[in-house]
């Protein structure tokens, strides 16, 4: 990207983040290095420069720079254009905002949501690499990162409905769920959507797809663009309040969930008027109120935790209870649940062509975890971790298995 | 007015001032800012702020299970270091009867044996801490001035109050004087530096308890 770089820009969208709490975070850190042990990226690459609490210092200066009275005095250096060229990297390709750091941090600081915040002034200077930005705009203006408009969404429900002989409801005038799609599941692996179609047919539940707002991921908040996030999310609540939905439902996607779940009323500045959640949350319901009925799963398998779903999304439970009484053989990898290593792929970090190198090198962590339980297939309940794993598969010509757990389990259904 | 006049006098008196404003300055600016307010609901379980700000309190005073071996030297070295000071801070009979002199509390003090071995616990971590920063290519990275003008007005007073208790080299008035002055001087820089972490680390504790709880995450 050669357009001029606008510090000014950045400085001040980092000022914008005033939150209480977001600033005594910057202000907290005592520098221990604790961190690096919990981030996959320092723990692949061995680099220092990869360490979370580094990943701080351009807002965390920025956050200084305008302490009166330390400005007034003229002892807090200001935020410069080098800063933000070197940072870059780091904010964006070497960080999956998985919060694992904060896992370990003594004084708990939350690294991810800074980072979060700190990408809109990266975005807000022009900064920011290109592809992921051209995803958050290719949603804004065609609805999907991927290219999948609303006519080609319906066409695509409408060829799936009928190669797999089942409804799939599109634009019903009123429903009670409202269900949501990731384009990569639609683009990759539309048996995904098949999966949820059928699974809800059959507990009898009234949804529907709606083409007014159907794309889950949110590339506006990963990209660091908050007009885009907002444009992202208020299509799906107008879509659900009108088929006056009671709950969104979103699919296999870990930050959609967050994006939504705990970020979608702020961004919009008001309550949502449904309830959100992830389809695992969803299943885990259905399966309590006794309409999720399965046949015994054979063959061992082991559950990747989608980062925002399980330690950042509390959800954690939701995936295990659906396996319980039905993976016959499951077993946990270590560390698991709100500990697990990242796929390497969140955070946008997927859809970064310069950021893959490290990534694929990344998920060996994973590997060598699940080859320490022996298991013969991972499931996971993100599209996105999905690819990951699947491109980084090929990288590493790795045996295991990898699978939706919607998929499995729709393919179990009494 | 000799040495330890002026060190007992004006210089604490100060530093206490410059101590007291400039916490209350790093307080009030943070505690002042416009607050977000949070539009998501919580799940149903999640529990009062309250509580779930202690929890994260608590959860962030000891690394979980994965951690514990990459986090082996700090655990150990942390914890030393602070038992440690909070031992001689608070259970050499002299600071207790200085604090009585000045707060007007008072409580028995600890034998002078547990005292010394604290003493170079403390010193021996402080010394760990610092050869770890100036070694490990993380720490090396991400330290600052701040860090080590840190390091440095928290072992003066270590190392001038283990030549005052034993009489090391110079006149005891001397030696007094200059352990006074070196805790006044942790005293200024006390809200400049990182050794605020010790009022921060309440608000960003909590806060993230707060969302973990509110999210149901179970950390």
């Amino acid at each position: 990207m050669n357009a001029p770089v606008n510090v000014k820009a950045a400085a001040k969208t980092f000022l914008a983040q005033t939150e209480e709490y977001l600033s005594a975070y910057t202000e907290a850190c005592v520098h221990c290095g604790q961190c690096a042990e919990a981030c996959h990226f320092y723990q692949t690459s061995g680099d220092p420069r990869h360490t979370p609490a580094y990943k701080l210092f351009p807002i965390a200066k920025a956050m200084k720079n305008n302490k009166w009275p330390l400005n007034w005095l003229g002892l807090a250096p200001a935020i410069t254009e080098a800063d933000l060229k070197e940072w870059e990297e780091l904010l964006f390709d070497t960080c999956t905002m998985c919060g694992r750091c904060t896992t370990i941090c003594p004084m708990a600081i939350d690294i991810a949501g800074i980072v979060g915040r700190a990408r809109q002034a990266f975005a807000a200077a022009g900064l920011g690499p290109e592809d992921l930005q051209q995803a958050a705009e290719m949603s804004r203006d065609h609805g999907s990162p991927l290219g999948l408009s609303p006519d080609k969404l319906a066409d695509r429900l409408e060829w799936l409905a009928d190669e797999n002989e089942i409804e799939i409801a599109v634009d019903k005038a009123k429903a009670d769920v409202l269900l949501t799609v990731s384009s990569i599941e639609m683009m990759k692996y539309p048996d995904s959507i098949v999966a949820m179609a059928k699974i809800l047919n059959k507990a009898g539940i009234n949804y529907t797809f709606s083409t007014k707002g159907y794309e889950a991921t949110n590339f506006g908040y990963l990209a660091g663009k908050s007009d885009i996030a907002k444009i992202m999310t208020l299509r799906i609540v107008e879509a659900a309040e009108k088929v006056g939905a009671k709950t969104v439902v979103i699919p296999e996607c870990g930050h959609a969930y967050g994006a939504m779940r705990w970020s979608g009323g702020n961004t919009i500045g008001r309550p949502l008027p449904f309830e959100v959640l992830h389809i695992t949350e969803y299943l885990a319901r259905l399966k309590r109120e006794g309409k999720l009925k399965l046949k015994p799963l054979d063959g061992s398998i082991t559950y990747h935790d989608p980062c925002q779903i399980s330690r950042r999304g509390g959800a954690t439970q939701d995936a295990r209870y659906l396996l319980e009484g039905f993976a016959k053989d499951f077993r946990e990898m270590t560390p698991a649940a709100d500990y697990n290593w990242c796929c390497g792929g969140g955070g946008g970090v997927q859809a970064m062509g310069r950021a893959a190198d490290l990534r694929h090198k990344v998920f060996k962590l994973k590997i060598d975890q699940v080859a320490k339980t022996g298991a013969a297939t991972m499931v996971s309940s993100c599209a996105n971790c999905r690819l990951t794993m699947d491109e980084s598969k090929e990288y590493w010509k790795w045996q295991g298995g990898l699978d939706s757990l919607v998929e499995v389990i729709a393919e179990h259904l009494e | 007015m000799t040495l330890l006049d002026f060190a007992r006098g004006p210089a604490l008196s100060i530093a206490f001032a410059v101590f007291l404003i400039g916490v209350l300055w790093r307080l009030f600016s943070l505690v002042l800012l416009p607050k977000a307010s949070d539009n998501s609901p919580a799940r149903a379980d999640s529990g009062s702020a309250f509580g779930q700000g202690l929890r994260g309190f608590w959860r962030h005073m000891w690394p979980a299970d994965p951690y514990l071996k990459s986090s082996v030297f700090a655990l150990v070295n942390g914890y030393a270091f602070h038992l440690g000071l909070a031992i001689v801070v608070f259970g050499l009979a002299q600071h207790i009867q200085f604090i009585k002199d000045v707060f007007g509390i008072s409580w028995p003090g600890l034998p002078t044996g547990v005292i010394t071995l604290a003493a170079i616990v403390t010193l021996a971590s402080l010394v760990g801490a610092l050869v770890r920063r100036l070694t490990n290519p993380v720490l090396k990275l991400i330290s600052t001035g701040n860090d080590y003008i840190t390091w440095l007005v928290t072992v003066l007073p270590v190392i001038t109050g283990i030549m005052t208790i034993n009489h090391l080299w110079l006149r005891y008035e001397t030696l007094l004087a200059l352990h006074i002055l070196s805790f006044a001087l942790m005293l200024v820089w006390f809200p400049f530096g990182k050794l605020m972490h010790a009022f921060l680390v309440f608000l960003t504790r909590s806060r993230t308890g707060v969302v973990y709880g509110r999210r149901g995450v179970k950390i």
